[in-house]
């Protein structure tokens, strides 16, 4: 390949990049240091600690945090189990159905919650769920979340469907599998690793979503996005940053889960 | 299921073929990829479908296994339509021609697959897994799965897991054609003996001639959607019906010639250059009719003098060396040139230098002419 090609030798290009490292982790890594700050400030540093730890899970807003923290996790399981079943089922009808009538428009339509900008879908939601006269609450959120993770639980999964050839669930029926034998002794067993990423990729959405929660889930009910929103706007405290940080670690741990068993799906995967 | 069909086949009176195809044909939107094909295979039949990539092989095998449906015509299994069935439905199994060896289970687990789904016991999957790994010789790799095994280990779970079921029918799509050559003349044999051994009826799918020349019972010869012509191997290679068998099929020198007299069983025929070869034909044949004359190049033989009945003369324009034989390319007029094959006997190979004038003498009965 020609050497004038090759991005590493423009000018400039090592410091633009350490400056968007820089803009990205910096922020994190101050409130990773600053958790562990034995002060009330939020920028003067005293003494290490984990005071601010044990303020979460004791203080005076832990109760609040607690509430919030279980809210959040219940809906991101339900919402992103959810979506994961439709979702595959959504590629399963897509990628294996063959050319149906609308297949492209279906297409759009699942797809469509990841384009459009997250305040529409608030607003939108907000009235149509008072329209119909749904009752804001956990259900509510519920609801609202298993439909924008659909999009998000879809992606990896159909990307995974698409790489396995037709052959093995050929091989299946051929061997006396019913159609639902077929997707349960093998398409899902193979179609696995893309399961998993969808389910935590719809998980992740699911617990950090702010904009759309905040719209639907009337007033009582908190997540711990709102929870945390709620708490800064009364000032913000280091045990913001304590909480803040362990949301960070949760969410590096899952990552990671989701990359190693995609990767291993793919070393079973791969034969002739 | 499977059973239930079997079951009844075996009671009716008249023994019924394993497969009748009647006007079967497919398109995909309006691309004709077969076109009314019919035949009947035999119970305990190894039967062969030859021909050039794209005529339509696979179609026809994922027609009679029930990957696809047919636009038209009937497929009857031992006397039942199976034509709308679904696949798990025929008692027909497949050989894929990549395997599609499910890639989450273990040797042991791929072949007793078809087992568990007819529902057999547990007892009665051991007892069979166990017969199959060892008849593929594969006993000591019932544990892997299948990435870690070779091409030619691969094939042979591939076999073993689609003749577990103990199918009326086996389709193997080319299932050869991944392997290396000495591999493929084992698993040939291979092949064979399992055939004869368990009884089971083969439609074996390849484009390799020799393949389906030393294995079948009956080929189909297939080109661009139709059926050429079926017959066993010996009368496909010596009685071929067209042009194309002729040439698709060993090697053949196919030469324009007109009929201009029509004995009892022997055509005259006049070559482009004026010259007369005798030919036989099994289609009836006026005078006058325009056609070639296949020759296959071992049926001729080189002379330096002119021998005593058929020959012809021109002059050697090229040879070369095959190993087992001695190919020589002779002109016989500027549009006319044709192979001859001599077999390398006792050493004694003769140096003949191009330009040599030489007699060409037919064997007996090896001209065949062709209408089509
Ligand atoms: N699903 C399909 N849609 C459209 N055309 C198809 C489809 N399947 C096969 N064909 C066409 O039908 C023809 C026959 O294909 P087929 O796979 O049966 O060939 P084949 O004889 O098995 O060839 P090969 O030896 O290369 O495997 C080809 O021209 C192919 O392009
Ligand atoms: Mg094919």
């Amino acid at each position: 390949m020609r050497r004038g090609f090759d991005i590493k030798h423009y000018g400039g290009f090592f410091a633009l990049t350490c400056l968007c490292l820089f803009i990205l982790y910096a922020p994190l890594i101050i409130v990773m240091i600053y958790s562990f700050n034995d002060s009330p400030s939020i920028t003067r540093w005293e003494s290490m600690s984990l005071r601010w730890y044990r303020d979460i899970f004791t203080g005076v807003e832990s109760e609040k945090f607690k509430v919030a923290a279980w809210n959040s996790l219940t809906i991101a399981i339900s919402a992103a189990t959810v979506a994961t079943m439709v979702a595959t089922a959504a590629a399963v009808g897509m990628i294996r159905g063959g050319n149906f009538r609308g297949k492209s428009v279906s297409f759009a339509l699942i797809s469509l919650p990841v384009m459009v900008p997250e305040i529409v879908t608030a607003v939108a939601t907000l009235i149509f769920f008072s329209a119909i006269g749904f009752t804001l609450g956990t259900l509510s959120i519920l609801v609202a979340h298993i439909v924008f993770c659909i999009p998000f639980a879809y992606l990896p999964i159909s990307a995974r469907l698409q790489g396995i050839e037709a052959c093995y669930e050929e091989a299946a029926q051929d061997l006396y599998a019913t159609r639902w034998q077929t997707f349960r002794y093998v398409l899902m067993p193979v179609l696995g690793p893309g399961i998993v990423s969808g389910f935590l990729l719809a998980f992740i959405i699911s617990l950090d979503d702010f904009i759309i929660t905040s719209f639907v889930k009337g007033s009582g009910v908190e997540t711990l996005p709102t929870a945390i929103f709620g708490a800064v706007k009364q000032g913000i405290k280091p045990n913001i940053m304590a909480l803040s940080t362990l949301l960070l670690l949760f969410s590096i741990l899952l990552v990671t889960c989701s990359y190693f068993i995609g990767k291993r799906g793919e070393v079973t995967h791969s034969e002739p | 299921m499977g059973r239930a069909i079997s079951m009844q086949a075996l009671s009716g009176a008249a023994p019924a073929a394993a497969i009748v195809l009647r006007q079967v044909s497919k398109t995909f939107g309006d691309f004709t990829a077969l076109s009314a094909v019919n035949f009947e295979i035999g119970d305990n039949e190894f039967f062969t479908l030859l021909g050039p990539s794209g005529c339509g092989k696979t179609t026809l095998l994922r027609l009679i296994a029930g990957f696809e449906d047919t636009t038209g015509g009937t497929i009857h299994l031992y006397g039942e339509e199976i034509g709308n069935l679904p696949p798990n439905k025929r008692p027909v199994n497949t050989v894929f021609q990549n395997y599609a060896l499910f890639p989450h289970m273990t040797v042991w687990e791929n072949i007793s697959f078809g087992l568990q789904m007819l529902g057999w016991t547990r007892k009665d999957i051991d007892r069979r897994v166990g017969e199959m790994v060892l008849m593929v010789k594969l006993d000591q790799f019932a544990d892997r799965k299948p990435s870690r095994m070779s091409g030619g280990q691969q094939q042979r779970v591939a076999l073993a897991r689609a003749m577990a079921p103990r199918p009326r029918v086996l389709l193997l799509d080319e299932p050869l054609s991944a392997l290396d050559l000495k591999l493929r003349q084992e698993m040939r044999t291979e092949l064979k003996r399992l055939q004869r051994e368990t009884g089971i009826t083969f439609i074996f799918v390849t484009h390799d001639q020799g393949e389906a020349l030393s294995l079948s019972d009956r080929i189909a010869v297939m080109s661009a959607g139709e059926i050429q012509q079926i017959g066993p191997p010996s009368d496909i290679y010596e009685y071929p019906a067209n042009r194309f068998v002729a040439g698709f099929i060993g090697e053949t020198n196919l030469i324009g010639a007109k009929v201009t007299a029509v004995g009892k069983d022997v055509l005259t025929c006049e070559l482009s250059d004026g010259e007369i070869v005798h030919a036989r034909s099994d289609a009836p044949v006026s005078e006058g009719r325009a056609g070639s004359i296949s020759l296959r190049p071992e049926h001729l033989t080189l002379s330096w003098e002119k021998p005593v009945g058929e020959s012809l003369r021109g002059e050697i324009l090229e040879v070369t060396y095959l190993g087992t034989d001695m190919q020589y390319r002779v002109r016989l007029s500027d549009r006319l040139h044709l192979d001859v094959r001599h077999q390398n006997k006792n050493n004694a190979i003769v140096a003949i230098n191009p330009g040599a004038p030489v007699y060409i003498s037919i064997a007996d009965n090896a001209a065949r002419f062709l209408v089509r």
